[in-house]
């Protein structure tokens, strides 16, 4: 390049621009990249046991306490749970809505704008509107002294429809219940992202394939599966990776529904997840099992996303 | 007879294409119905949060809810105001959010500079290492980073919600990607002429990114407006919560027999600035955001 020969002369000007980034960036990322590896295989570390000068054996103790600790479990079965259901769940949605909003003309632009809207709001703030939708005013749920103000709009349409009232989110609910709002919330939040992107991929795709399909009178369906699924698939699999990472990373949204103590009233906790995990570890000082813990939660992206490239190195057409 | 045979033909040649176009019309109101219906499930949420915001306490609290509140009270909002001290979060967030947003241009600005336009040993590669961390969660660096800061004394400052933030590799990229867009010919003419590097970057690549520049002003005002995590772990005093940890501290209870009304209207209250910039900059927004897979 000719202005390399320009720029030769000063090699150093180079870092000048960078400086500022640099500078940070050591101390702000790759700093803390040695220092948590470090605290992971330093058994129990404590950060303000350090400071006190106590020493710390070297060894691989705070992984296997962490993944025998009941509660670490506990919250990787949630964060699992979510992902595995929200992201095929949300997928499947977000390319259903796609290809309708790409097959209209008119009102497609208005429509597109309102799928849009869940992407710009405050997990927290929305989360608590859900939990406003599935609460139940009352008191004493589930014994003989029940006593229901109002059951909340998602229970009164239910009932509208003749079915049951359920116990969502309050005192006495169960598993199943809070982990079905968690998925219909985190969905709903996770739509117009996907929308954004497959409906991008779909208005690129070129349209000669569906003229020649067209031509050969080939059915609706199997335009959808030979022709739309494939040509999107860089799309799909973009979607899904980056839906899998958000799902690991999984903690305000369960702070907007449930608040801090991450679960009903009659559990706290229940529904931590892997992230609310490694803060509360944070919180009460003990860096080596936070750190443990932060280096579990990055290897497990690591492996789903490496599966999921090697899955669409094979299957993605393109 | 030929002639007859092709009217015949032709004959059944329309009715095929008009039980075609029945069948299509047919998907296309499916189609349609599916997307309101979708459409509809979407707003819910949004609606119901303003109604809910509108009605009295007695009203929310009647069995069968009304669609539309009886008595608009408005002053739920200004109750809502009060009660969780908004003004002052705004205050608060809108100054961490200016001033990360301005530093971090100008960083992301520079470093973007360097590797796209300068030449320099190692860019190659610290490009490639810089991606990589991209990968990491930022949970793993959180860590370490609160031990870093409260050794900065810094906990319960503006600093600490604004420094450990202000370089973001993506934002960089994507600046990057910009950049190498303007064609080479334009700084080869300017080096000519004797401009300097920092003229050069400020007079020509910097309008001519603006829409990029535009993106990420956005997306990290919106960061700052949806923050919670390290605000709540650094910075949680009053004098300096940010707006979305403050509004969960102000309304610890999401179940049970809250004030729903006046937590609906603190709610729309908060939302009201994100539902703004998405009215007028959609398209900015929309535009990073389908480059990044990242919220805010």
């Amino acid at each position: 390049m000719s202005n390399s020969m320009v720029e030769s002369r000063h090699p150093w000007k180079a870092w000048i621009y960078l400086s500022p980034a640099l500078v940070l960036l050591l101390v702000f990322t790759v700093w803390p990249i040695i220092n948590t590896v470090r605290m992971a295989f330093l058994e129990n570390y404590s950060g303000l046991k350090a400071v006190g000068g106590t020493t710390f054996k070297f060894g691989i103790g705070n992984f296997s306490k962490v993944l025998q600790y009941k509660k670490f479990i506990q919250c990787m079965k949630n964060t699992v749970l979510i992902c595995f259901i929200t992201v095929p769940v949300s997928t499947m949605l977000a390319l259903l809505i796609s290809v309708a909003l790409n097959s209209i003309k008119k009102l497609q632009k208005f429509l597109q704008t309102v799928f849009f809207l869940p992407y710009v709001t405050n997990s927290i703030a929305i989360g608590m509107v859900f939990a406003a939708m599935f609460n139940i005013v009352g008191s004493f749920y589930g014994t003989e002294n029940e006593l229901i103000v109002t059951a909340g709009i998602v229970n009164n349409v239910i009932e509208f429809f003749g079915g049951k009232a359920v116990n969502w989110i309050n005192y006495g609910s169960t598993y199943a219940a809070n982990i079905t709002v968690m998925v219909i919330y985190i969905v709903w939040n996770a739509l117009p992202f996907k929308i954004l992107i497959l409906l991008g991929g779909l208005q690129s795709v070129n349209k000669q394939y569906y003229d020649a399909a067209k031509v050969d009178g080939t059915s609706r369906r199997r335009i959808f599966t030979r022709i739309t699924v494939p040509l999107l698939s860089p799309m799909i699999v973009y979607v899904v990776i980056t839906g899998f990472i958000g799902g690991f990373k999984e903690y305000t949204s369960i702070v907007g529904i449930f608040g801090e103590s991450m679960g009903p009233a009659d559990d706290a906790g229940r529904l931590n997840t892997m992230v609310g995990f490694i803060y509360d570890s944070l919180a009460s000082n003990n860096q080596g099992r936070a750190s443990a813990a932060a280096l579990i939660l990055f290897g497990l992206i690591l492996i789903v996303t490496l599966a999921q490239l090697y899955v669409s190195k094979k299957r993605v057409h393109y | 007879m030929a002639e007859r045979i092709e009217i015949m033909h032709e004959k059944n040649m329309q009715k095929e294409t008009s039980r075609q176009l029945v069948l299509a019309t047919v998907v296309k109101v499916f189609v349609y119905i599916f997307l309101v219906i979708m459409g509809i499930i979407v707003l819910f949420p949004f609606y119901w949060m303003l109604n809910s915001s509108l009605k009295t306490l007695s009203e929310y609290r009647l069995s069968v809810p009304t669609f539309f509140p009886r008595a608009v009270m408005f002053s739920n909002y200004a109750e809502a105001f009060q009660a969780a001290s908004l003004g002052r979060l705004f205050i608060n967030t809108m100054i961490v959010g200016l001033i990360s947003t301005v530093l971090s241009l100008v960083i992301t600005i520079l470093s973007a500079f360097a590797f796209a336009r300068l030449e320099f040993k190692g860019k190659n590669i610290l490009f490639a290492g810089l991606l990589a961390t991209m990968m990491i969660p930022g949970e793993l660096f959180t860590i370490t980073n609160y031990t870093t800061v409260t050794n900065f004394g810094w906990i319960n400052t503006y600093t600490v919600l604004i420094v450990p933030f202000l370089v973001s590799v993506f934002y960089i990229y994507l600046l990057r990607q910009n950049f190498l867009q303007i064609p080479d010919e334009l700084y080869l003419a300017a080096k000519v002429d004797g401009t300097s590097d920092f003229k050069y970057l400020c007079k020509i690549m910097i309008p001519l990114s603006l829409p990029t520049l535009i993106s990420i002003t956005i997306l990290k005002m919106m960061g700052a407006w949806n923050s919670y995590i390290w605000p709540r772990l650094v910075a949680n005093d009053a004098n300096h919560r940010m707006v979305t940890n403050g509004l969960r501290n102000a309304f610890r209870d999401t179940t049970g027999d809250v004030n729903y009304p006046v937590q609906m209207a603190a709610v729309a209250l908060v939302s009201a600035p994100l539902f703004l910039v998405f009215i007028f900059l959609r398209k900015y927004i929309m535009r990073g955001v389908s480059r990044s897979g990242i919220k805010g």
